[in-house]
Parts: structure tokens; sequence; C-alpha cells
């Protein structure tokens, strides 16, 4: 069994998986813990219960490929290499953050890691990733774009939109749709007559792939697959990512719209031991070696907050630059 | 008289004329289940079910076009969109459709439509969530824009919203939710539009304060009266229409002039206003029409600077002590 796991998959991807996966639960419950303590002043949206889909996507992409994220980003952006120590410093609208304190949680961005930006506006950053797979497409650069979005989010015209372009361009791209079963207070069957959201795919001319999004070797396949179409000029592919978040839509929601018992149960499925357990069990790695990884995450993230809390706050009068790249007075007068 | 708070205000409004009027009706996402994500519709699906109070998809275009359509037929919905920011998702329903049905077809098209929509910087929400887009519309003409200050005439001017034939735009400040006031409670109590209310007296300047301004321009009036300056403090309360004459009047007593608003200074209500004021009542003025608004920037998430962007009582304050008026 060993054998079959590490043949197909780098014992390094195994062990990135592990560790990232990691990485974004202890940092959802670092942020939600620092929020309650003050030290983050805004909103925050965590994707616990959802860390198989933003790592198993993001790793099966190349460094110079870009992604959209969306209000619900912090997994996509440690999947795709952020630092903790940046993000944690943008949470806490700190000046070394990664958008200067300006952008927080809902707006958070790593231009030089390919990431577009988190998005407050639902559906917002689907165009922007067919963008991005244009201008690829256009240069001949070899890389693909990759768009994160909820299940709610298919049913906001942009992406109706972006996704029919893409198909008739044939661009390099890969709609990820991460299906939680609601959007906001809403449950999926409210808002989409179909069961399956990546039947939609067929009316672009591209193909709709339904994977468990709880399993971070199965989105991972499935993201590579995509991948590489778009990479070999196939075009776009939609992968729906069964998941559950299991916290509310923002910290605080009381989520009278679902039940304890729902919850709980998909808590059992929870993405992170499973594939511990699967690691262990096919001897890939030994208790020991995990334990060890998720020290080290422990204290990866020990230092984000400590990082975060000591970093100097911006200046108000910042606030005027940066609006736009050209300085003239007339322009933020 | 019993006090509601603002949100209270408004869902009694929406509740009573449901009650009235079989064809009024909610929609919008999470209204319903959800009671709105700011908890403005609490019970009103417990109340109407699920066919009146209509949760819908994550469809902004939809939500609008949908409610239009409703509308020249013969229902009187009220849309809401959840943020003021995602207007511009239904941009163009709201634009080119909502606002030129009934003059494009010569007077046929009835639109008895209400948008509700929350409006302004609830702290650190960032800059897609935090906007004051009211003077986005000022542009097009076929829409009514009304901003209320307090829970009474949130109700009243609702009310006139929702029994009226017109589309209306209704901006409610999120920081204004929770604060309370007086509310009447006659079911046909309506507050006119374009009659601005003069909220406080005063001979020496006019303050003219939109939404969230107004308390913080109350609070700015009982300073200054301690330095022995009478500010009249006026709410306008709808800005399409407009109430011209109360604010002439005032500025015509006291010839000093400071419009506060918590949209961006370009481009903001206060641009408009000082424009009718330089058209029609330069004669009263004696010094210049100063406007408190936001800075020119995006709303930033970072406290420290989101402060420094947004205009508060000091800045008005600083604007009125600028006239150096030398009390009599
Ligand atoms: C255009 C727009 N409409 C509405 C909202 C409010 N809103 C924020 S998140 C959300 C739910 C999104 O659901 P989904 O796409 O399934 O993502 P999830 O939150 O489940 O990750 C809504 C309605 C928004 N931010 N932008
Ligand atoms: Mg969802």
């Amino acid at each position: 069994m060993t054998e079959k796991m590490t043949e197909k998959y780098a014992i390094d991807l195994l062990a990135e998986m592990f560790r990232r996966m990691n990485l974004v639960r202890e940092f959802e419950l670092r942020a939600i813990a620092e929020r309650r303590g003050g030290l983050i002043p805004g909103f925050i949206h965590s994707c616990v219960g959802q860390e198989a889909t933003a790592v198993g996507a993001c790793l099966a992409l190349q460094p110079g490929d870009a992604i959209t994220s969306t209000h619900r980003g912090h997994g996509h952006l440690i999947g795709k290499g952020g630092d903790p120590k940046y993000m944690m410093a943008e949470l806490a609208a700190r000046s070394p953050g990664y958008c200067l304190g300006r952008g927080g949680s809902l707006h958070i961005s790593d231009y030089d890691l390919g990431i577009l930006g988190a998005n407050g506006i639902v559906a917002g950053g689907i165009p922007i990733a067919v963008g991005a797979a244009l201008s690829f497409a256009m240069r001949k650069q070899p890389n693909i774009a990759l768009a994160f979005f909820g299940d709610g989010a298919t049913n906001e015209g942009a992406f109706h939109e972006a996704a029919n372009q893409a198909g008739v361009w044939k661009l390099p791209v890969i709609f990820f749709c991460e299906n939680n079963l609601y959007g906001e207070g809403t449950p999926q069957h409210k808002q989409a007559a179909v069961k399956d959201l990546a039947v939609r795919a067929s009316s672009y001319g591209f193909e709709g792939v339904i994977v468990d999004g709880n399993d971070i070797l199965a989105v991972y396949d499935a993201t590579l697959a995509a991948a590489e179409r778009a990479r070999s000029g196939g075009g776009p592919t939609m992968i729906e990512a069964k998941t559950y978040r299991q916290r509310g839509h923002y910290e605080g929601d009381p989520q009278v719209y679902r039940t304890p018992e729902e919850i709980e149960a998909w808590k059992g499925k929870d993405p992170i031991p499973s594939f511990r357990r699967r690691l262990v069990e096919t001897g890939v790695f030994t208790d020991a070696d995990l334990e060890e990884m998720e020290g080290s995450v422990f204290k990866q993230l020990d230092e984000a907050v400590a990082f975060a809390a000591a970093a100097p706050r911006p200046e108000p009068g910042d606030a005027l630059a940066g609006v736009y790249a050209d300085v003239h007075d007339g322009l933020v007068f | 008289m019993r006090e509601l708070s603002f949100s209270e205000a408004i869902r009694e409004a929406m509740a009573e004329e449901m009650r009235r009027d079989p064809t009024v009706f909610l929609m919008g996402e999470d209204v319903g289940v959800f009671n709105g994500v700011w908890g403005v519709s609490q019970g009103m699906y417990d109340e109407f079910g699920g066919e009146r109070v209509r949760d819908t998809p994550i469809s902004e275009i939809s939500i609008i076009g949908n409610a239009l359509g409703a509308a020249m037929t013969g229902m009187r919905p009220v849309a809401e969109i959840m943020f003021s920011d995602f207007l511009m998702c239904a941009g163009d329903q709201i634009a080119n459709q909502v606002a030129k049905a009934r003059f494009m077809s010569g007077g046929k098209a009835n639109v008895p439509l209400t948008i509700r929509v929350t409006t302004g910087a609830p702290g650190s929400a960032g800059a897609q969530h935090s906007q004051s887009s009211e003077s986005w519309f000022l542009n097009i003409p076929g829409v009514k824009i009304v901003v209320p200050s307090t829970p009474a005439d949130a109700k009243g001017l609702l009310k006139t919203a929702l029994r009226g034939e017109d589309p209306v735009l209704f901006f409610e400040h999120k920081m204004l939710y929770a604060s309370k006031g007086p509310v009447p409670e006659d079911p046909d109590f309506m507050v006119p539009f374009g009659k601005a209310a003069v909220v406080r007296e005063g001979k020496d300047v006019t303050i003219i304060a939109l939404s969230i301004m107004l308390p913080k321009a109350l609070e700015a009036a009982e300073e200054l009266a301690k330095e022995g300056i009478q500010a009249e403090v006026i709410d306008p309360r709808t800005l399409v229409p407009f109430d011209k004459d109360t604010l002439i009047q005032s500025v015509a007593k006291t010839g000093r002039v400071v419009i506060a608003h918590e949209a961006h200074k370009r481009g903001g209500p206060g641009s408009e206003i000082a424009a009718v004021l330089a058209e029609e009542a330069v004669e009263y003025l004696d010094g210049p029409i100063l406007r408190v608004a936001a800075k020119n920037v995006p709303l930033p998430y970072s406290p420290d600077l989101e402060n420094y962007v947004l205009p508060g009582k000091q800045d008005i304050l600083a604007a009125v002590r600028s006239f150096k008026i030398h009390s009599k």
C-alpha cells in the first residue's frame, strides 16, 4: 500500500499536503482567537473543514500559475504558498501585512505568488481568472489560471459570462467550485434547481467533474488533470468539490439555517484526520513524523501571531498614497 | 411616544404594509430564514412565509430585474441588496431599466419598486463593503433617493416609498440600525419625500447632514452652542426629490453652510447641494460652502487609516470654526 501511494505521489508532496492543510486549519483557529482577543479588527470567514480543496487544488498548480480567491480565502493563500506571517499582519491591520493593512481578510493578495486577490464581491474573481488565462494564452506563456468560488457564486451573472467566454476562447482556466452546500444561510437546493453544479459546465462546452472535496488526493488528481488539459490547449474544466464549512458563514453567525446534527456528521468527514490516518495506515509516515509536522505548524503560527502583534500600525496619512500609480495633487484632493 | 430602533422601524413599515396590501413582498439574499444579515427582517419569514419573504439566489441582476418585472405587472416588491456596494452588480437593471421604464414607455410602465440597501462604513469592512453610494445614482433621472437618519423618518419615508408608484433607492446606514428614537404608532404615519427636516434651529451657521452624519452634526451643534455659536442642523432626508427651499431659507438666515456626508467628497451628494446653493443662494452667503466628507480614497480596512479617511464630528467642528463666527 505504501508502495502504491508513494509510487503515485512524491513523498514530499504528501508531506506538503499534510503540512499545508494543518497550516490552514491552525491559521483559521488562531485568527478566530485573535479576533476575539482584539488583535484583528475585521470580519473573518473561516474555511475550517475546507482545507483539502484549497490545498489540494493549489498544490496541483505550478508557481507561475494564477489564482483568484474569495471571501473565504485564507486556505487558497496558504495553499499557493502565502506566508502566514504577512497574512496575520494583514488581518491585524499592520503595515507589514500583505496589503499594508488596507485590504484585510476580504482583500488579501500576493501578486508575487500569482494570487490575484481574495474578493469581497461574490463571483468577482471569476472573470479576472479568465482574464489571466487570456493573458497567458496571448503571450504564449505556459501558465494557467484557477478561479476559486463557492456554490452560491455560480448563480451570479459574472460566473456565466466568464465561463461562456472561456469556453468559446478555449482558455487555460479551471473553474474550481467549492460546494459547501450553503451560500451564507441559504442551502444550495434553494439557490439552484440542479443537484450537481458541475453540470453547468456542459452549457459552456467544457467538462464538469465532481470530486469529494474532503479527500485531498481526489482534489489534487482532478486539478492536475484539468491543469494538464488547460496547459495542452484543451481549454477550461469545471471542478465541483463537495465539501462543508464546519463553522458559521462568518464568525458569530448563529447558524439558524442548519442543524447541529448535520454539522457533527460533517465533522466526522473532516479532511485532515482522515488524511492523517491514511498516511499512517499506509506506512508513508509514522505518527511521530506527523506529530513533528504538526508541532512545526504550531510554532510557525506562534511566530506569525507574535510578528503581527509586534508589527507597526500604518500612519493615518498613508491612506492617501497608492490609490493611483500617478502622483498628482489633483487625484486625491 | 414609544421608542424603536432604526431597524425595528424599517421592519414595522414593511410588515404593516405587507399586512395591508397583499401585493407587497420582500425579496433578497438571506432576507428569510436568516432574518437578513443585519437582522432587519427578523421574524418576517415566520409571519409571512417564504412566498412573500423570498430568499433569492446570489443574483443581484436577477433580484432587481425580477422586482422590476413584478412591479410593472401589479406587484409592489421590496428588493433588498445586502450592501450598497453590490448595487453595481445590478447596475444595468437599475440605471437602464428601472430608472427609465416609465419615461421610455411614455408613462405606460408603472414601477412601484423599493430597493432597500445598506450603506456606509460599519468599521473595518474594507473597500467593497463600506461605500456610501447614494450619489452614484444622482446622475440617473428616474429613481428617487432616500437617505433616512432617524427611526421615525425611516418608517415614515419607507411607507411613502411603499405606497408610491415610483422606484426608490432607500439607503440604510449600518451604524444607524441600533440607534433608537420615538416612532409614531399610527399605521398611516408617512413622511413626505422632498421635505427636509430642520432638526435643530440656529442663526449662525447651517449644517446640512445626511444619514450617519446627522447624529454627529447634532453632537457638534451641542458643543458649538457652548461656544456661543447657534448651528441650524438640517437633514434633507431625500436627495431626489430635493427640498431646496428649506435649505435656501436657512442659508438666508445664517449665511454660512457646512454640508456633511459619509460618501467621498468628490462627486458626493455635497457637490450637488453646493452647486444648487451656489446657483440660487449665493447672495446670502458670507463665506465658502464647505463640505465635510470621506477623503477621495477607497475605504481602508485598517481602523487607523479608516478613521482618518472617514469624516467625523471633529471635522464638522473644524469646518464651522473656520468661519470664525463671533457670537453676538
Ligand atoms: C455580489 C455579492 N452579493 C452578495 C454578497 C454577500 N455574500 C458574501 S459571501 C455570500 C455567500 C457566498 O456563498 P458561496 O459562493 O457558496 O461561498 P461560501 O460563503 O459558501 O464559501 C454572500 C451572499 C457579496 N459579498 N457579494
Ligand atoms: Mg457555499
